[in-house]
Formats: C-alpha cells, sequence, structure tokens
C-alpha cells in the first residue's frame, strides 16, 4: 500500500514538474494548428505583455476551433530567449510572435533553423522569407498626450520614463515633445532610462526624480503603473502605457495609449489556417485601430479636448504627422527640412531626439 | 533646500525594503544558514501584505500578514535544509522560483485592486513643514525598519539569546553538545528571515505603489544578499549599506535626467554599469575587509554547512 502511494505520488510529482516550464495553452486536440508567442513581461504587467496577450485571447477567441495558443512569459532580451523560441518551435507551433525588439536577432537565428514555421517580430527590422515584422505607430498616441501635455503643464518641462534607448521610445520621446512645443514653443523635457521594461521601485523612484527635477508632468514608457501612483500621491499627471490604468490613479491618469494587437494577430493566423501567409513589414496605427486613446479624464479642459481629437482625427485620415520638418536635434541642427515628411524607414531606425530634450542619453 | 528633502524622501523608499529583507537575512546567516530565497519570500510578502489589506481593510494586518507568509515561505524551506539537510544553495534558489510562481498565482485575482494606504504615525500637523517631514513624513514600515537595525544589532551583541544564535553559527557541533538546539534556533532565525523579507517586500506592494503586479520587486532580493555581505554581517553597516545603495539608483537616476550639475560627467557612464555598481562594490568591500581585518570576513563559520551531529 505504501509503495503504491509512493508510485503514485512520484507518478504525479513528474506530470506537475513537466507541466511547469508552459503555463498557457491547452494540448489535447491534435489536429489543431499551434500558435506560439514570447513575452517579455508577465501577461498581468497590466501594460505592454497584458495587451498582447489580449492579443492572444482575441485569437482564441477567434479561431479557437481551429488553433490553440501557447504562450512563454518573462522571457529575457539576451541569448536566453534563444532555447525558448526553439523550444516553441519544436513542439509544432507553426507561427511564433516574439513580443519585443530585443528578441530580434534571436527571432532570425531560430528562424534560419526552422524555414518551415513562420515567424513574426514585434518592433524590429529585420526580416527573412518566414519572418515577418510589425508594429504598432505608439508615437500617434504619444502626439495625443503630447498636444494635451503641452497645455496643460504650468511648468513647461514635462518628464519621461523610459525604458532602453530604441528606436520605438525614441520616436516616442520626439513625437510627445513636438506636439507639445506646438502647444507651448518652450516646453522642454527631460528623460530618463531606467533599463527595464519593467521595475515598479525604480520607475517610482525615477518618477520622484522627475518631479523633483521640475517636472509637472510625466508620461511612461515603461510598462507598470507605478509612476500614475506616485503622481496621483503628488497631485500631478501623466498617462497610462498599454492599456487603460485609470484604476491605478483615477485623478493623475489624463488618458493612455491603449495598444490593441488582436485584430492582427487574428488576421496573421487566419493567414495560416488558410495557407496564405507572407512575409511583410506591417506597421499600423491610429487609422487601423491598434492605438486607441483611452477616455480623458475629466480634469483635461474642452478646447484641449478638441486640441487631441484634431490630433487623432489628423492621424486617422492621413492629413496630420508630427514628423513634418522643420526638425531640429538635441545640438539644434537642423535634421528634417521645412515641409518635408521623415518616412517609415527613417523613422523605423531614428536614433537622435529633438531639440528640448534635455537629458543626454 | 526643497530639492534635498525631496531627494533624501526618494533614497529612503529606496533603502527601506533592502534593509528589511538585509536584516533578516543578516541574522539567518549568522546562525550559519544561507538562504538564497529572499526575493522569492519578498514577492511572497508582497502579494500576501497586499490581499491581507484587499480582505480585511486595514494595511496593519497587511503587514502582519506579510511577515506570516513570508515566515511560512521561511520555514518550507527550513524544513528542506534543516531537518532534510538539503543543499541549502539549492533550495534557497528553489524557494526564490517557487515564491515567484506563488504570488504569481495568488495574484491573478488582485491585479488592479486598490488597497488602504498606512495613515501616518505622527500628527499629519508635524509631516507639513518640509523639514519636518524628512523625520516625520514616512510610512511606520520605514520607522520599524530603523528600529530593527538596533534592536537586531542589540539583539546579537548584548544579549544571551544572541549570544546562542552566533554560537549556533560559528561552531554548531560546539554549540549542540552543551546542550543548545541547534536546529531549534536555526528554524527560529530562518522564520525571523522570512518575516522581515516579507515586510519588505510588502512595502512595495503597500507602500511605494500600491498595487501588485507580478514580479514586481524586480531583483531587490538580490541585492539584499549582497548587502549582508557587504555589511561584513553588522547591522550598522548594513544601514549604510542600503542609504549607500539608495543614494547610488539616486545619482543614477538624477544623471540620466540631467538633473544635477555636478553630476554631469554621469551621463556618460553606461546605464549598465550604474546596475552592477551594487555588485561591483560588494566585491570592493570584501576585498578590503579581507585585507584589512586578520580575523577575515567576519562571515559566521558555519555558513551554508549542513548541521550532522555525530549521534
Amino acid at each position: 500500500m505504501a509503495n503504491l502511494n509512493r508510485r503514485h505520488f512520484i507518478a504525479a510529482a513528474g506530470a506537475a514538474a513537466a507541466a511547469v516550464p508552459l503555463a498557457g495553452g491547452t494540448a489535447f486536440a491534435q489536429e489543431k494548428i499551434k500558435i506560439g508567442f514570447i513575452f517579455l513581461g508577465p501577461i498581468g504587467d497590466y501594460g505592454w505583455t497584458w495587451a498582447h496577450n489580449k492579443g492572444r485571447e482575441a485569437v482564441d477567441a477567434a479561431l479557437g476551433d481551429k488553433v490553440e495558443t501557447i504562450y512563454v512569459e518573462n522571457v529575457a532580451e539576451d541569448a536566453s530567449a534563444i532555447p525558448l523560441i526553439r523550444d516553441l518551435a519544436q513542439q509544432g507551433c507553426k507561427l511564433i510572435f516574439t513580443t519585443s525588439y530585443g528578441y530580434m536577432d534571436q527571432t532570425i537565428t531560430v528562424a534560419a533553423e526552422f524555414p518551415d514555421v513562420k515567424f513574426e517580430h514585434c518592433t524590429g527590422f529585420k526580416r527573412a522569407d518566414n519572418v515577418s515584422t510589425y508594429n504598432s505607430k505608439f508615437h500617434e498616441g504619444r502626439a495625443v498626450l503630447g498636444t494635451i501635455s503641452g497645455k496643460l503643464s504650468k511648468s513647461g518641462t514635462l518628464g519621461y520614463l523610459g525604458s532602453y534607448k530604441v528606436p520605438e521610445v525614441v520616436l516616442g520621446v520626439n513625437s510627445f515633445l513636438l506636439s507639445a512645443q506646438k502647444q507651448n514653443p518652450d516646453a522642454k523635457l527631460k528623460l530618463v532610462f531606467i533599463d527595464s521594461w519593467f521595475d515598479p521601485p525604480k520607475e517610482a523612484a525615477a518618477t520622484e526624480t522627475l518631479i523633483n527635477l521640475g517636472c509637472d508632468i510625466v508620461t511612461t514608457h515603461t510598462d507598470s503603473p507605478a509612476a500614475l501612483q506616485i503622481l496621483e500621491q503628488k497631485g500631478l499627471y501623466g498617462f497610462g502605457q498599454g492599456a487603460d490604468m485609470s484604476s491605478f490613479a483615477p485623478n493623475a491618469h489624463l488618458t493612455a495609449i491603449e495598444d490593441i494587437w488582436g485584430p492582427y494577430y487574428v488576421e496573421r493566423v487566419q493567414a495560416i489556417v488558410d495557407g496564405t501567409w507572407a512575409s511583410a513589414d506591417t506597421w499600423d496605427g491610429m487609422k487601423e485601430g491598434t492605438v486607441v486613446i483611452s477616455p480623458y479624464n475629466k480634469a483635461v479642459p474642452a478646447d484641449v479636448v478638441a486640441l487631441a481629437d484634431a490630433v487623432q482625427a489628423g492621424y486617422k485620415d492621413g492629413t496630420y504627422d508630427i514628423f513634418t520638418g522643420p526638425i531640429y536635434d538635441q545640438d539644434g541642427n537642423l535634421k528634417v527640412e521645412e515641409g518635408k515628411v521623415m518616412t517609415m524607414a527613417e523613422l523605423a531606425v531614428i536614433d537622435w531626439f529633438v531639440k528640448g530634450v534635455e537629458s543626454a542619453a | 533646500m526643497d530639492f534635498l528633502i525631496a531627494a533624501i524622501i526618494t533614497i529612503v523608499g529606496i533603502s527601506t525594503p533592502i534593509l528589511l529583507a538585509g536584516l533578516g537575512e543578516l541574522v539567518v546567516e549568522k546562525s550559519g544558514v544561507l538562504n538564497l530565497g529572499v526575493e522569492g519570500m519578498m514577492l511572497v510578502g508582497a502579494i500576501a501584505g497586499f490581499a491581507a489589506t484587499v480582505l480585511t481593510g486595514n494595511p496593519w494586518l497587511g503587514v502582519i500578514g506579510a511577515a506570516v507568509a513570508g515566515a511560512l515561505a521561511a520555514s518550507l524551506f527550513g524544513f528542506f535544509v534543516l531537518t532534510l539537510n538539503s543543499n541549502q544553495v539549492a533550495t534557497g534558489l528553489a524557494l526564490t522560483i517557487f515564491g515567484t510562481g506563488l504570488s504569481s498565482l495568488i495574484g491573478l485575482s488582485f491585479v488592479g485592486r486598490i488597497v488602504p494606504q498606512f495613515g501616518s504615525v505622527f500628527p499629519p500637523e508635524l509631516a507639513r513643514d518640509p523639514l519636518l517631514k524628512v523625520l516625520f513624513g514616512y510610512s511606520p514600515v520605514v520607522y520599524f525598519a530603523l528600529i530593527m537595525v538596533f534592536a537586531v544589532g542589540w539583539f546579537l551583541k548584548s544579549t544571551r539569546a544572541g549570544l546562542i544564535l552566533r554560537a549556533v553559527g560559528e561552531n554548531d557541533l560546539s554549540a549542540h553538545s552543551i546542550g543548545y538546539s541547534v536546529i531549534g534556533v536555526r528554524y527560529a532565525a530562518v522564520a525571523f528571515g522570512g518575516a522581515m523579507a516579507g515586510i519588505g517586500g510588502a512595502y512595495f506592494s503597500m507602500v511605494i505603489t500600491p498595487m501588485w503586479a507580478e514580479r514586481m520587486t524586480a531583483g531587490r532580493g538580490w541585492i539584499a544578499l549582497a548587502l549582508v555581505l557587504f555589511a561584513g554581517w553588522r547591522a550598522g553597516r548594513l544601514l549604510v549599506g542600503a542609504i549607500f545603495f539608495g543614494v547610488l539608483m539616486w545619482m543614477e537616476l538624477n544623471a540620466k535626467a540631467g538633473g544635477l550639475s555636478f553630476l554631469s560627467f554621469a551621463q556618460y557612464i553606461p546605464s549598465q554599469f550604474w546596475a552592477a555598481m551594487p555588485y561591483l562594490m560588494t566585491v570592493v568591500v570584501l576585498t578590503l575587509i579581507s585585507m584589512r581585518d586578520r580575523v577575515g570576513l567576519n562571515a559566521p563559520a558555519c555558513l551554508g554547512k549542513p548541521f550532522l551531529p555525530a549521534t
């Protein structure tokens, strides 16, 4: 009897151990096509990864009878991502989404080993026959936030809590400040990179630091609501990143940029089901509904709402682009001539900050 | 002046949780046990404190819940390394992985919830003046951490129980032979370490950013472990080390934001270097201490070794 129990115990423990590495997905129906996701943070970060996971859930909801989704969360943006991506391919995934910039070379590496598996890398610029890239024009949302901030900031000094100096963040900074300067030509911006997408205590400390340096509005390009909570305590303003975070800071949260990945994910997975998938470079924005602005806080006055809505409308009908010259860099050099609009290719690899960004980063 | 006051408040916020966790680990290591599970215990404390506050509406009960949960997680570790004599390093690492997963699981239903905050300890009028705010404006947990620095230092140095605990850590067989319960003392120390780590974790989820997010301690448990070495197993130095870490991060953030002209050189330092600084400083301090001190690193002689009496 004792032996039997013990054997059962060991078998159960073994099964539990085998189930540990991959939490998501339900792997029973063999005929379903497997779709893999590599996530940067925890799906409960309430920001970036949370939004991507909503997209994954949209795939489950729309195509759950034909496909099953598997995900791995908390994947570091270093060489350790390679075996995890490879593992998804070896499990039989036909399409794998790698959902952060830092998986770029790792995705290309694994894609070369599995020519029959399709890959989609988020926010990168390296493609192959079986590797697509997709991105979202978050900077269109930043233009709305910048417009509001330029009007509402009393000090004219704006704070920007950044993660890493990657094109996506540089675009966000530039779009935000250029838009603010349209409302207040003297607007300046202080920028801190915290070298992480997710580090709530450091995000909090960095926000306190920016406030102490005179910023009365701080926008975040990191993934937790930590900054908003500090702003709420101080009676200042900020914005949500990736998702509507107003529940964390009902007064400080002016609005948020929501990332809506679901329609794109469903479309690409459908293409796998239909056998029509082809490598592409997709960069959707407000027009396609990938970037959505959350409802405005009542603290935003009507005239500012009108300005913000005008920016949104301009992006939706294609008549507005904040990256229209003249644009000067931090040192005052003319980078974009009057009347010229920066191309998508230029934006995708941008590595310089506009005039008024005070921190050397 | 306002700038300095705000800076001090930020630094205190950064230092407090690692000070709490470090104090607990210091006592654990003094008893001869190395528990690398600090990060896991902090996360368990963070979610337990948050959950208890949500459910009871009382932040004091939240802190107690965090301490109890941290102590329970530590006792699980204790069962493996003290009763079953498993490898302390491996078990400690396992505790971190376990704590991370368990806190994420429990936390699922608490994402996006709001908790009531601590009131101020002192009359709010005292904290209104900016100068007095530096002294009286903190969460009760901060004062608790400061009191514990002295309490732990006094306990280890001046009490009989502290002497026994150190004896167990320095020479477990001798302590055993004169009748002290080595395992009992170590269980108590490990549980205390877990409770302190739990409160440190709760400081994140209840005070700095009152919310639950998975892995929200973001590696502070490892910093706390490094601090214990940095401090040479002394409570007073641990306080210095925790403040030093706070100042370092504050300098990093200010340098990057271009806030202080005398720090302008610092903006050319790669930020990865800043992140490595606490660990680098630990190595440097260890080297300096071992050069100067004949007695070596002051490390407990039985640190990390299982207790195997020849009976």
